[in-house]
């Protein structure tokens, strides 16, 4: 087994736009990447039980090869800037992704 | 076959700055404009709502008259897009009076366009009552008629059509009001009659600065250049490289989707780009696809005020006070709140955020607390700065002295780094604009100006 932030070149966190954060993970190595991909381990469930939200928060999950990376963008809890705000840019929300663990052999090497 | 295009950002944002021998460096390659981004909703809601800038006038002044004093007399066009930070008439108001002090002091004249992209309340109403406006997504409220006149500062992002029409008028300097962020860039591109798709994706790229290269900065320059079907970029740095995946990541930064970007009357598919390095550094993108949609609607951005804030930051560093912090926290905020029976619960709201416990994550923290230091930042936001004041006051007296069970430090339980430990913040805001809006090609005003004496 490994972390996902073990193995990711860049895992991050970030708005987009005021009303929605987006978490991005992408790695250097292509086997790494697909390796993740083909595990089926990232999935709108899982990320929804991560972060506790409802899956139907989520409101894109997407792998994108040239990139070797995957993006999950998920509706903010409040608005950037107003009331309540933890964290305005959204840059730091990307933590509980990095403890995710995934497989796998290849990595173990 | 018509000739390369090539567009210098020298920074992600005016005002964070750039090494000058960068910009040289961009300036040597006869490059056809220099644009750079102002703007963003990054920063939250209140400089649009409170017209104000989050970089200072002295750094974007100074970013300015760097570019300028290279500009100007070699008759390269400067576009800036999303003045001010927000684009809105006082950020543009702010931007030109920059540049007029930098015009002035090098007794310097030049051309401006000012690109306007305000909308008015009326406006806006009158499109909401034509069912022209929709949320941009799920989680957003449809928009209401008292929201909107709640919202004195209305603006709207532009697309290339304005800049490309300023860029043809022959200007040395175009101040755009908020603009999609890619859109001066594109401007370019398709003022010479370049793909949209390739100018618009490039222009993605390049409104970061030099975010696109390895290490990534947005403090640093980056040049873009569009050939027939491809564009490339580059670092104008040599401690910095652009590699084909550097470049493909980018399309992810700070956007909903890796590979499908929305614009004005537009949207972008990057799926079957490719991504090709050509060595010095130098990466080759093709395939950008540009899908034009049958209605235009253009991205409505406003910010309301919705309270006033009072706020207190303090450490604590008894064990005995950090094993029950929370409970204390709320026994503190239950007293505050009877201390003051006359005032409606309503118009005020007490929040407690433990750095170094949770106050990042809130309930989503998967770490369990175990160190022996806490910085507690409590605010109160209320309805009016008095009423913030008065209760955050209270709140501060009861935490400092409260008796929880087993205390023994007696004389009180925070540790404050700052008299007077309140800190009045003023206005919050909210975004109360966030949608689409059906345009109807009424909007972003070119006004020509004379600049400098």
């Amino acid at each position: 087994m490994a972390k996902l932030g073990d193995i990711a070149k860049i895992l991050r966190s970030k708005n987009s736009g005021p009303f929605e954060i987006t978490l991005d993970c992408l790695f250097d190595q292509p086997h790494l990447y697909e390796v993740v991909k083909q595990s089926g381990l990232i999935t709108k469930e899982k990320i929804a039980k991560l972060y506790q939200i409802e899956e139907s928060d989520i409101h894109h999950l997407v792998f994108f090869d040239q990139a070797l990376g995957f993006k999950v963008t998920m509706a903010r809890e409040v608005s950037s800037g107003s009331v309540g705000e933890r964290d305005v840019y959204g840059a730091q929300q990307h933590a509980p992704l990095l403890a995710l663990e995934v497989l796998i052999k290849e990595v173990d090497q | 076959m018509s000739q390369d295009i090539k567009i210098l950002s020298p920074s992600g944002m005016l005002g964070y700055g750039f090494p000058e021998e960068s910009f040289q460096r961009g300036i040597a390659e006869q490059v056809h404009a220099i644009v750079v981004d102002a703007g963003s909703t990054d920063g939250g809601p209140h400089k649009l709502g409170a017209g104000v800038s989050i970089v200072s006038k002295r750094a974007v002044k100074k970013d300015l008259d760097m570019i300028l004093r290279a500009s100007l007399p070699r008759k390269i066009p400067v576009i800036i897009g999303s003045a001010g930070g927000s684009g809105a008439k006082p950020h543009v108001d702010w931007t030109l009076d920059i540049i007029s002090e930098i015009l002035q002091e090098n007794n310097v004249q030049a051309k401006l366009a000012i690109i306007w992209a305000d909308f008015t309340q009326d406006y806006v109403i009158g499109a909401l009552r034509e069912n022209k406006i929709v949320p941009l997504s799920a989680n957003i409220p449809p928009l209401t008629e008292s929201a909107v006149l709640e919202t004195n500062s209305i603006v709207a992002q532009m697309g290339h059509e304005p800049i490309v029409e300023a860029l043809a008028a022959g200007c040395d300097i175009i101040i755009c009001g908020r603009a999609y962020d890619p859109s001066p860039f594109a401007a370019v591109g398709i003022y010479y009659g370049k793909d949209k798709g390739l100018s618009y994706h490039l222009g993605k790229i390049l409104e970061c600065g030099a975010l696109c290269a390895e290490p990534g900065t947005t403090k640093d320059c980056i040049l873009g250049t569009i050939g027939e079907d491809y564009f490339t970029v580059q670092s104008l740095n040599p401690s910095r490289t652009c590699t084909a995946i550097s470049v493909a990541a980018h399309t992810f930064y700070e956007k909903e989707h890796p590979y499908i970007l929305h614009g004005p009357g537009f949207t972008l598919n990057l799926q079957q780009c490719t991504f090709t390095e050509l060595g010095s550094g130098i990466v080759r993108v093709s395939g950008s696809q540009y899908i034009a949609q049958p209605e235009t609607y253009i991205k409505l951005e406003g910010a309301r005020l919705i309270a006033y804030r009072t706020f207190v930051i303090a450490g604590i560093r008894d064990p005995i006070l950090l094993s029950k912090l929370t409970d204390v926290e709320a026994i503190v905020e239950q007293q505050t709140k009877q201390y003051y029976p006359e005032i409606n619960e309503q118009d005020y709201k007490i929040s407690f955020y433990n750095y170094g416990m949770n106050a990042v994550l809130g309930d989503k923290e998967i770490e369990h607390f175990n160190g022996h230091e806490v910085g507690v930042m409590f605010e109160v936001v209320a309805k009016t700065q008095e009423l913030a004041n008065s209760i955050c006051a209270t709140l501060r007296s009861t935490f400092l002295h409260y008796g929880y069970e087993g205390r023994k430090s007696t004389a009180g339980n925070l540790a404050f780094p700052f008299a007077p430990s309140d800190i009045e913040f003023g206005p919050v805001y909210e975004f109360s604009v966030y949608h689409l809006m059906q345009f109807d090609g009424n909007g972003f005003p070119i006004e020509y100006r004379q600049g400098g004496k």
